[in-house]
């Protein structure tokens, strides 16, 4: 299974953008190495600008560039972007809709051995309160590719959350992603999974075990969690069991927001996989998902749990 | 637009304040000390200096001001309103519903505004965004940043400023409105700021220190910004006196965020009309 870390698709995606159209622009924060701008910044430096250690000036600039007709993406990590910034994302992005694009390594538990403090388990419930954001986290290194392609075409305010550590590649290069619109990748009866990030992979894995086992799974990529995509969460309460899988924390990431569908639209029993608010540590990134049950294992028997539910009903 | 003389200026700057007081008396709501602080800058900035068109405020051209300050925004406002930004009936919804006079500035309401601000310390950050621009496209536009001083507390301000000097940012300016008081109390009780042109001048700026209601001065600073383009961002640290014009709102930090009643309100309409010095 071949591996690559989503920054890296970002880094890619970003200088092939920048090379077609000269308002695309780079703000970084002196973490540009990792954040892999440094192909941008060197080829393309009248588009690049570091502002050093200084999140919430970055992104201020940021909005400064796109009153001035720029796509400026501010490259750091998760944490920084999300939490450092917070107010000022939404002061001068979101309230005044403008183009500016958050695109954050690090996401997640995957800088696993830095340690808590790097680990970001926050950022997509946080940004997920501000009117007019954009929140996506693609699987793959292809759909990260496509997604930040969407997003530099996109008029408004995205948060993009990257890996920092490589992840299984399960897309292909001709695969397409629209922002807010799931992408399904089973289509059984039984029982409904939706993940999204890091943890797709294992959500498919989990799918096909079960598939073996005789239980049809209906399998969504959500990758992006707002806006949520109403419809294919309406399609997985067909099913009425549902699972979803995040590496995030379960209070106000993927699983709140399809709860909050679930809970105003009808009958259906929903089980969240995902950090389980708590910080983390320095260990494996393994360990750490398994800390908190996100493993394609948990995922096998809590569907088998909902099952069996359904039957005692 | 045809050249004021300097008591034109200062005839501007009354209609300024008084149109100012006139918004936050009627809304009953707002903040009239730091507004007046800085009406004569503001009249200096919409009647004489900036190259802004009302018919066409978002001409990619334009001079920029940014009110980093945003509560202030009533002596925005009014210069937008004289200058025809809006239709001058908009001056009495002030922070009304559906209003496009905010009580903060937003860009997206209110023409001519060129970022939304309200919450302290961010506007410099985008003006530096801005100057880039401009340079990096060779745009003669520039950028002008209205702080105040209590606001130069605000760690951003620095990283803003940083940035501004590395990049060389020669068409932007930033100008303080020193007039010493904050919310509070005094900045020397509160957070102290220390001598802010000595600040920013270690912080790579070209820096002067005028008298913030001499419009004389005022108008001469900005010769001597175009005659100093040397790669280096500008700071104009005014000497200024919160409430400037109403007797008993100056140097008074009550009068910060409070709206006249009906007496308060008949004096200060005496005080501005008659020209207190």
């Amino acid at each position: 299974m071949k591996k690559i870390a989503t920054r890296n698709a970002f880094g890619e995606e970003i200088l092939a953008l920048g090379k077609e159209n000269k308002d695309i622009y780079v703000v970084d924060i002196d973490i540009g190495k990792s954040c892999k701008t440094t192909d941008f910044s060197d080829q393309l430096p009248n588009q690049y600008i570091n502002v050093g250690i200084a999140e919430q000036n970055a992104c201020g600039v940021a909005a400064g560039l796109a009153t001035a007709g720029k796509t400026p993406f501010v490259a750091t990590y998760a944490v920084f972007g999300s939490l450092r910034m917070a107010e000022q994302i939404r002061q001068e992005v979101c309230y005044p809709k403008l183009n500016v694009k958050i695109a954050c390594s690090h996401g997640g538990l995957t800088p696993a051995n830095d340690g808590a403090s790097h680990q970001c388990i926050e950022d997509m419930g946080v940004l997920r309160t501000f009117p007019n954001m954009t929140i996506i986290m693609g699987a793959d290194y292809y759909a990260v590719r496509k997604l930040v392609r969407a997003a530099a075409a996109h008029d408004g305010p995205v948060y993009l959350r990257f890996t920092r550590d490589a992840v299984p590649v399960v897309y292909t290069e001709n695969d397409t992603f629209e922002i807010g619109k799931a992408k399904k990748l089973a289509d059984g009866g039984d029982i409904s999974i939706i993940a999204n990030g890091d943890t797709l992979f294992m959500a498919m894995q989990a799918s096909e075990e079960l598939k073996k086992q005789d239980i049809g799974v209906k399998l969504y990529d959500m990758h992006t969690i707002k806006p949520l995509d109403i419809d294919a969460v309406r399609e997985c309460m067909t099913t009425g069991k549902l699972i979803t899988v995040e590496d995030h924390n379960i209070i106000n990431g993927l699983g709140s927001a399809v709860s909050e569908v679930v809970a105003e639209r009808g009958d259906c029993i929903v089980r969240r996989i995902g950090v389980q608010d708590q910080f983390g540590q320095s260990a494996p990134y393994e360990r750490l998902l398994a800390m908190n049950g996100i493993t394609k294992e948990n995922i096998v028997s809590t569907a088998k749990e909902l099952l069996s539910c359904f039957k005692l009903a | 637009m045809k050249k004021l003389s300097i008591e034109e200026l200062k005839e501007k700057a009354k209609e300024m304040r008084i149109n100012t007081i006139n918004m936050i008396y009627e809304a009953q709501s707002g903040h009239p000390g730091g507004a007046l602080s800085a009406a004569d800058l503001m009249t200096a900035l919409y009647f004489s200096e900036m190259n802004v068109d009302p018919k066409n405020p978002k001409w990619e051209d334009r001079d920029r001001f940014i009110l980093s300050k945003g509560h202030v925004c009533p002596i925005q406002y009014s210069a937008l309103a004289m200058r025809e930004f809006f239709p001058w009936e908009a001056v009495h919804t002030l922070r009304k519903e559906g209003s496009i006079l905010q009580g903060h500035p937003d860009m997206k309401k209110c023409p001519g505004i060129d970022i939304s601000t309200g919450s302290l310390g961010q506007g410099l950050s985008c003006g530096v965004g801005m100057a880039i621009a401009g340079k990096r496209e060779q745009k003669e536009y520039r950028v002008f940043v209205l702080v105040g001083d209590g606001e130069c507390q605000e760690g951003q301000i620095w990283e803003a400023a940083e940035t501004a000097a590395k990049y060389e940012l020669d068409n932007l300016v930033v100008f303080v409105d020193d007039n010493g008081l904050q919310c509070d109390g005094s900045c020397d009780d509160i957070m102290p700021t220390l001598d802010l042109a000595d600040k920013f001048r270690a912080f790579g700026f070209d820096a002067r220190r005028i008298d913030g209601h001499d419009m004389q001065a005022i108008i001469d600073v900005f010769d001597d910004i175009r005659a100093h383009k040397m790669g280096k961002p500008f700071a104009v640290v005014m000497d200024t006196i919160k409430g400037k014009g109403v007797s008993y709102m100056e140097n008074v930090a009550g009068w910060h965020g409070m709206a006249p009643n009906d007496k308060e309100y008949e004096k200060a309409m005496t005080d501005l009309k008659g020209g207190l010095d």
